[in-house]
């Protein structure tokens, strides 16, 4: 329900039973805009509940992509909502049961002595969810990064080995002082790490949900057409075309595969696929190709191939495709990981080697000490609370990251690859020029007389563009149009022209790359109108300031027309006009092989392959709720001008991680400090652990914030 | 003073009870829609006409 945007929208789509007879109830999704329903089929049909939203104003968006629709992302999400409660239940038990111990038990008193057990098997039974339930995922997570080293299937090393390290040292010592030594153990400090470890990772998971970023042409594809069959026209789900069916496709519908003319003439518009902003007019028994929209009349075509198989679907099964992006999502702390989890090991042997030279019952002591307090749990929390920070200031700005890791991509960019249609244009937006000596009132009369008499799109925009005061059609003697060559007519004994080149005999030599119509009057050529499409405001100035930092590049499916015009602005050789969707995905593929790391930006199913291909995608879009392909982030299109800025900052944020990571070795040091002398008591991890935790996501998300505000994001 | 046993337990008790209800809340899906019932609260409940002839009575 793209529509939906109030309470009221809400009080009367969850009413809907009541507007419509066999509607048993409804539920909406203000956020997703997702609306459940449930109906009695006998007595209301699915057809005349969405005909009903639709006159109700909420015309359900139906594409293809509705079709299939995964529902796996509710269930992780709620399998960490409910570990973060378990584990915050246990934690906020287990540090009301250890109280006791801190405010030091008289041991030699036989009744304390007795609560000192009951303390301690309490502790002990609630730690068993924290252990193996809540921190399940950093252990098998660690066990599987540590069989994959050794099997040399790949050199990274998890986050989660360090992490799992400590757990189960924290664990393992932890029973050993319950049931040996009959003294407390870490209890309190495992359960307060595996809850903050949960929390940085559920802060890591929120993404925008009303955004999709994973759109491909099934969701630009209308579900249905309409189809001949035998003698019946009939709607059809446009994945049961059949090769030799026929359908109809009316004014601004699209088309859902490669098909022929088989009556009408077509003016179809393949911006969106292409690139390509003229529309391109065609005639029977000409090829059409899926995703181009008719404008005009309704048109009756042959289905060539079957929709999964289209020219544009065809794209879709490319490797880039099929293949996970790169992520170096942890990248940063994976490789702080394996540093961090090496030197970890070299001070507690080297500790543990002192010990047993001078102090030996302090071996084992001063060894899991080391490996207990040197968690890198401040660490990774810094990450996901930084970048989950510097998320929310970018969509503010209406700037929207699919996740976390994107962010440090965006860091690694060092050439912009710019799409030209509706990315350096304005995508709904052309403008109509005239060339040629200025019209006179009267010749602005005639040609507006003369326009209105024809549907074709574009006698209607030069009719519309002008403007004449208390305008009258002028008496018409004789008016034709010629199919795809242009219209005549003789106005008050003029005889007036527009058309093609070849159509007006006194243009023939003339060539104009844009769509264009040229005007004859009396046999003298006045001039030409000329659509041209408009460029987003200060866009020069945007790419000189992008210029300055990064290699800029043009992949453009349309024609070479603006060269001119966009020369200036990029070094030479980097502009690259009618590319093919597949072109593109190649370019950005070379630039990689060179070690670039590309950032695209785009806005139509043209660039999807791009998109995918690149090291960061950024979809520019007029309306972010309708249509973008698949992508990384998007953009939202008045935010096009400060681009610069959030490049800036993605560099900003990753610096303060950087920071962060220096704090947290600092404390570090400090609990080492305390380990190494074996002295670390229950007592002191349990103040110290959280602490450093707390306050190195307060340090990294306060300095987010303040960069945030003197940057003016 | 054994009575502390017997607190501990039941305050672990009463806790594990709202656990329970926290548990039970997620799994039937409340937390994946945190917005719109903020909304929804705002809805009148639905005047019923009967009882509006019955006010006329009074």
């Amino acid at each position: 329900m793209p529509t939906v945007h109030c309470s009221s929208c809400v009080w009367l789509l969850e009413n809907l039973n009541k507007v419509r007879k066999g509607v048993i109830s409804s539920r909406l999704n203000f956020i997703k805009k997702d609306l459940s329903l449930s109906y009695n089929p006998v007595e209301v049909s699915l057809k005349k509940i969405v005909e009903l939203l639709a006159y109700l104003g909420y015309e359900p968006l139906l594409n293809l992509e509705s079709t299939d629709k995964p529902l796996q992302k509710n269930i992780t999400q709620r399998s960490l909502i409910l570990k973060i409660g378990v584990v915050g239940f246990c934690m906020g038990n287990i540090m009301m049961m250890s109280f006791p111990e801190y405010f030091h038990l008289d041991l030699k008193n036989s009744d304390d002595a007795n609560y000192h057990k009951f303390f301690l098997y309490f502790n002990f039974i609630l730690s068993l969810p924290v252990f193996f339930y809540g921190a399940s995922d950093y252990l098998i997570g660690a066990l599987i990064s540590l069989k994959e080293n050794i099997k040399k299937t790949t050199d990274v090393f998890s986050v989660d080995i360090p992490i799992a390290v400590a757990i189960i040292t924290l664990y393992g010592r932890s029973v050993y002082e319950t049931f040996v030594n009959n003294s407390a153990g870490y209890y309190d400090s495992l359960a307060g790490l595996v809850f903050f470890l949960l929390v940085g990772k559920w802060m890591q998971q929120i993404t925008y949900d009303y955004l999709s970023f994973e759109r491909n042409y099934k969701s630009y594809f209308p579900l249905a057409v309409k189809v001949l069959r035998g003698n019946l026209e009939s709607f059809m789900n446009v994945m049961e075309l059949k090769k030799g069916d026929t359908i109809y496709i009316h004014h601004q519908e699209l088309i859902p595969t490669d098909t022929i003319i088989s009556k009408g003439i077509g003016m179809i518009d393949y911006s969106f696929v292409t690139g390509e902003f003229d529309s391109i007019s065609k005639n029977v028994g000409d090829i059409l190709y899926a995703g181009g929209r008719q404008k005009g009349e309704r048109l009756e075509l042959t289905v060539k191939k079957p929709v999964s198989q289209s020219y544009l679907t065809q794209l879709w099964n490319n490797e880039a495709f099929t293949k996970q992006k790169v992520m170096s999502s942890s990248l940063l702390s994976n490789m702080f990981s394996k540093y961090f989890t090496l030197i970890t090991f070299m001070i507690a042997t080297g500790s543990g080697l002192y010990w047993a030279y001078f102090e030996p019952s302090l071996f084992w002591n001063s060894i899991t000490a080391v490996l207990m307090v040197a968690c890198p749990c401040a660490l990774t929390l810094s990450m996901p609370f930084t970048m989950s920070t510097t998320m929310a200031i970018f969509g503010r700005n209406k700037f929207y990251v699919k996740n976390q890791g994107i962010i440090q991509l965006l860091n690694e960019v060092n050439e912009i690859v710019f799409d030209k249609t509706g990315t350096l244009t304005e995508s709904n937006y052309e403008k109509l020029n005239f060339i040629g000596s200025e019209l006179s009132e009267f010749e602005m009369k005639l040609v507006k007389t003369l326009t209105i008499q024809s549907t074709h799109p574009l006698s209607k925009m030069i009719a519309n563009s002008l403007n004449i005061k208390d305008f009258k059609a002028l008496p018409i003697d004789y008016f034709q149009e010629f199919q795809g060559e242009g219209i005549e007519s003789s106005i008050t004994g003029n005889l007036v022209k527009l058309g093609k080149g070849g159509f007006i005999k006194s243009a023939r030599n003339k060539e104009i790359k844009h769509t264009h119509s040229f005007l004859e009057i009396n046999g003298i050529l006045i001039g030409y109108f000329v659509i041209e499409s408009v460029y987003r405001k200060n866009w020069q100035t945007i790419l000189n300031n992008l210029g300055k930092n990064f290699k800029l590049f043009i992949l453009s499916g349309d024609n070479d027309a603006d060269n001119d015009k966009l020369a200036p602005h990029f070094k030479e050789n980097s502009l690259h006009f009618k590319q093919k969707p597949q072109d593109k995905l190649n370019f950005i593929f070379q630039e990689q092989q060179k070690g670039n790391h590309v950032l695209i930006i785009g806005d139509g199913l043209n660039d999807a392959g791009a998109l995918r291909q690149s090291n960061v995608g950024i979809a520019i879009s007029e309306d972010i709720k309708v249509f973008s392909p698949a992508c990384d982030a998007i953009l939202d299109a008045s935010k096009f001008g400060q681009l610069a800025d959030f490049l800036k900052f993605s560099k900003t944020s990753l610096n303060i991680v950087k920071a962060s990571f220096i704090l947290s070795l600092v404390y570090n040091f400090i609990g080492i400090g305390w380990a190494v002398t074996g002295e670390l008591s229950p007592v002191l991890a349990a103040i110290f652990m959280p602490l450093s935790s707390i306050s190195v996501v307060l340090f990294a998300v306060g300095l987010t914030h303040l960069f945030a505000y003197f940057r003016r994001l | 003073m054994s009575i502390i046993f017997f607190l501990a337990i039941a305050a672990i008790l009463v806790a594990g009870g709202f656990l329970a209800a926290f548990i039970w809340a997620t799994k039937d899906g409340q937390y994946d829609d945190t917005y719109t019932p903020s909304i929804r609260m705002l809805f009148d409940n639905p005047v019923k006409i009967p009882e509006l002839k019955d006010k006329k009575d009074d």
